[in-house]
């Protein structure tokens, strides 16, 4: 199918809208748009950031998802307590693939689930007493962890428990940092303000614990890598590029981090936002109270991994500008391999996107270096000013939706019959069944890292191994095929 | 034939005497030798101690806390049996500002369902609920299959009337969707003038009745400092007839309605009426006394 033009794309948006009642016509239209290049302010195009619609299939988390389960989760040397009942976190138990080095249970506890594990009586009495009991036999039982967050789920908020005054206590018993964060889920529209609250509770209760203390030795070039959660290893892909050009990267946040890091990152000269949604909050902190100057980079495909390289480089002097074309030279011949071999199985085939924080924006670059093209994308939680960024990146005339409901997902996917859909487990069953190839992509579907040139091969291969899977063309039991094919032909002959 | 089954709940602004006259007025029932059993909801858990001899009954939340869950409670750990036969439950709760004592209300009373605790033999059930239903916990015994008849105590006071109003407005929601009713007013005097008009005028007004005058007696401080009802502390009191005619009224009662709560306006309107509070000058509202002192 060609590519669809402004009025196409506005009348399939329109008549996609049909369906719904006035008032959910009328929420649901200022969350769908047609892309056009011109326009500086997504404010102008696009709403974002707003309550989802009862009765709609939404595809967004929960406050406590967007802080235990994004932000302070990955921190491998901390043990994060899911205070409330057990559900949430045993639901959300090792889901998120931030994969770590170290040895579960003794000095690292990323994929454990610890919860106070409410009944009736701790709703009833409040659960303070029940923290400060399950911190101190924490400590007992894993007495090399560094620290502890406490992860309000939504009764804390309703009880008015006083997580903050247990946490102060406890952290001064055990001598270590016991963090409350209060990211109740029925707080905010999505996920995304649980990364805000995340963020808070780090800058209040973390990121000031070195303050006037000088003994680490920093180098000029020291640098943090913010928001990135190393899914299927991410981080490592990226973390090898950044220190072959010659940078120090004195902290992971929060995939494979430590506490320690996070102490740390005040000290270093440059924050590298990978994730702009969930952590540009820190980083805008970190920029007015230490005056560190912060930046977004891509490393996603060959092309905008090399923009980025020169981007960041151009912060530091010419040793570092050197080496990161250094960097870029040494696996050009190795990117260019990977292109050379799935350039012509992916060339023009059309994708559509459904994600999260970065990558509905992010991934298009890596896409468009395997001569594919996203022809619709949308964020779960996105804000305008994701949508600021996404505009540029994207074709004039594709679709953009915001929160996009399980139906609208659907109608666009069978009028706009992409090759190619990337969105999260619980689209991709429904399409898969629809015949259309499908690929995870907040786990990567397993796989990974996509980050870096590493991360660019196995990229290339997973999309190509997917859409030129054979299973594709047995959709259709033998029988009914041959009358379909009768009716396509017809129609074809028809008009 | 099985006899019917009344559950009764008692509402009103706190400090208003609920807890008093519940087991005052359940003691005269139980006099008269109907079987009745108190459900205490509040977390102070003081619903049942005129009627116990106690400080105040281990409660059912509380139980369930030691002994870990409320399924690890048997019936008879919690159901206390004191003068007459009468059968005492408190739901417990947390102490201020900590927990929600909402939520031991509803787990309370599901456990007294689940295990039995509303025997055959029981004629009557009363709920001393805590004052104002501050959340849904404290509207439990109003809902479906619960109360169905609401006495609201009360007062010639302001505060007293204005509380009663508000709890029929809560009584209409439940009453919309069950078969909850108001079934009176109760009034507990404070000696205010014109008292028993006032009451009279307010309940015609809510479409109800004052079911019935307590006088203020001071045998029933006397009584409460022995930590009886009068009833069983000086049977002979006139104050015990009062409570064993408020009784028999209640036995007696037909008029259960669903209220009609009335506005500010009108009780403002009915508060001058009696006197009890001044009308408003409009044009005093919101003047500080320094510029009352310039103006004049």
């Amino acid at each position: 199918m060609t590519a669809m033009t402004r009025e196409e794309t506005e009348a399939l948006i329109q008549e996609v809208l049909e369906v719904y009642p006035a008032k959910a016509k009328k929420d649901r239209a200022k969350h769908l748009t047609v892309n056009d290049q011109s326009i500086e302010k997504s404010s102008k195009c696009i709403t974002s950031n707003r309550k989802s619609l009862p009765g709609v299939m939404t595809i967004r988390g929960c406050a406590y998802a967007g802080s235990k389960g994004v932000v302070w989760g990955p921190i491998k040397d901390m043990i994060h307590i899911s205070h409330g009942p057990v559900g949430c976190g045993q639901y959300s138990r090792a889901g998120r693939r931030n994969y770590y080095i170290g040895t579960t249970g003794v000095n690292t506890f990323v994929t454990m689930n610890f919860t106070s594990d409410f009944q009736e009586k701790d709703i009833v009495f409040g659960g303070d007493k029940k923290l400060a009991k399950l911190i101190t036999e924490v400590e007992g039982l894993f007495p090399l962890h560094k620290g502890i967050s406490v992860q309000s789920e939504c009764p804390i908020g309703l009880i008015g428990d006083d997580i903050e005054a247990v946490s102060k206590k406890s952290a001064k018993e055990i001598s270590k940092p016991v963090i409350p964060v209060r990211c109740e889920g029925f707080r905010g529209v999505s996920q995304s303000l649980g990364h805000h609250l995340a963020n808070d509770a780090v800058r209040d209760w973390v990121l000031g614990n070195r303050d006037g203390d000088n003994s680490f030795q920093t180098t000029p070039y020291d640098v943090a890598v913010i928001g990135d959660y190393n899914i299927g290893g991410d981080a490592w892909s990226s973390r090898t590029l950044l220190e072959e050009m010659g940078l120090r990267v004195v902290a992971q946040w929060s995939g494979d981090g430590t506490l320690s890091e996070i102490e740390l990152t005040p000290k270093v000269k440059l924050n590298l936002i990978h994730c702009y949604r969930s952590m540009n909050y820190i980083a805008r902190h970190m920029e007015e109270k230490y005056s560190i100057p912060w930046m977004e980079y891509n490393f996603f495909g060959p092309t905008k991994i090399a923009e980025s390289l020169r981007k960041i480089a151009a912060q530091f002097d010419d040793t570092i500008k050197e080496g990161a074309e250094r960097v870029i030279a040494r696996y050009t011949a190795e990117y260019e391999a990977v292109i050379a071999k799935y350039k012509p199985r992916l060339e023009g085939k059309r994708v559509m996107l459904f994600i999260g924080g970065l990558r509905p924006r992010h991934v298009i670059g890596a896409y468009e270096d395997l001569g594919m093209e996203v022809v619709g994308t949308g964020y779960e939680f996105g804000h305008n000013d994701d949508y600021d960024r996404t505009i540029k990146e994207m074709g004039n005339a594709t679709l953009l939706y915001d929160d996009v409901t399980g139906y609208e997902f659907e109608e666009f996917v069978k009028r706009i019959k992409p090759d190619l859909i990337g969105s999260g487990i619980k689209e991709k069953y429904i399409f898969q069944k629809m015949g259309v190839p499908f690929r995870q992509m907040h786990s990567w579907d397993y796989s990974g890292p996509y980050h870096g040139y590493d991360g660019f091969a196995i990229f290339a291969r997973d999309m190509d191994m997917t859409i030129n899977n054979p299973c594709w063309g047995k959709i259709q039991a033998p029988w009914k095929k041959a009358a379909s094919n009768e009716e396509q032909s017809r129609a074809a002959a028809g008009g | 034939m099985a006899k019917k089954l009344r559950q009764c709940a008692i509402y009103g602004k706190g400090g208003i005497g609920k807890s008093t006259t519940t087991q005052n007025l359940v003691a005269a029932l139980a006099e008269q030798g109907q079987k009745v059993m108190i459900v205490g909801c509040d977390p102070k858990a003081d619903s049942t101690r005129l009627i116990l001899h106690a400080k105040a009954q281990n409660s059912i939340m509380q139980m369930a806390s030691d002994a870990g869950s409320v399924e690890d409670l048997e019936l008879e750990d919690v159901l206390k049996v004191g003068y007459k036969d009468i059968k005492c439950v408190e739901s417990g709760g947390p102490e201020p500002g900590v927990g929600c004592a909402g939520r031991g209300v509803i787990t309370a009373i599901n456990f007294l369902e689940e295990e039995g605790a509303y025997d055959e033999d029981l004629d009557f059930v009363f709920y001393d609920v805590l004052g104002d239903v501050v959340c849904g916990g404290f509207a439990m015994p109003i809902r479906e299959n619960k109360a169905q008849e609401i006495y609201i105590v009360c007062s010639g006071e302001m505060m007293a009337m204005y509380a009663a109003n508000n709890i029929a407005k809560g009584i209409v929601k439940y009453a919309n969707s069950g078969s909850v009713r108001l079934a009176g007013l109760i009034c507990n005097s404070r000696q205010t003038a014109r008292e028993d008009e006032l009451i009279m005028e307010l309940a015609r007004q809510m479409g109800t009745q004052m079911i019935h005058f307590v006088p203020r007696d001071n045998v029933v401080q006397r009584a409460e400092i022995r930590r009886m009802t009068v009833i069983e502390y000086e049977p002979e009191a006139k104050q015990a007839d009062e409570y064993r005619s408020l009784a028999k009224k209640i036995v007696e009662n037909k008029n259960l309605v669903i209220p009609t709560p009335i506005t500010m306006d009108e009780l403002e309107d009915l508060l001058m009426k009696f006197g009890v509070m001044e009308e408003v000058d409009e044009s005093i509202v919101g003047k500080a006394a320094r510029d009352e002192a310039l103006a004049a």
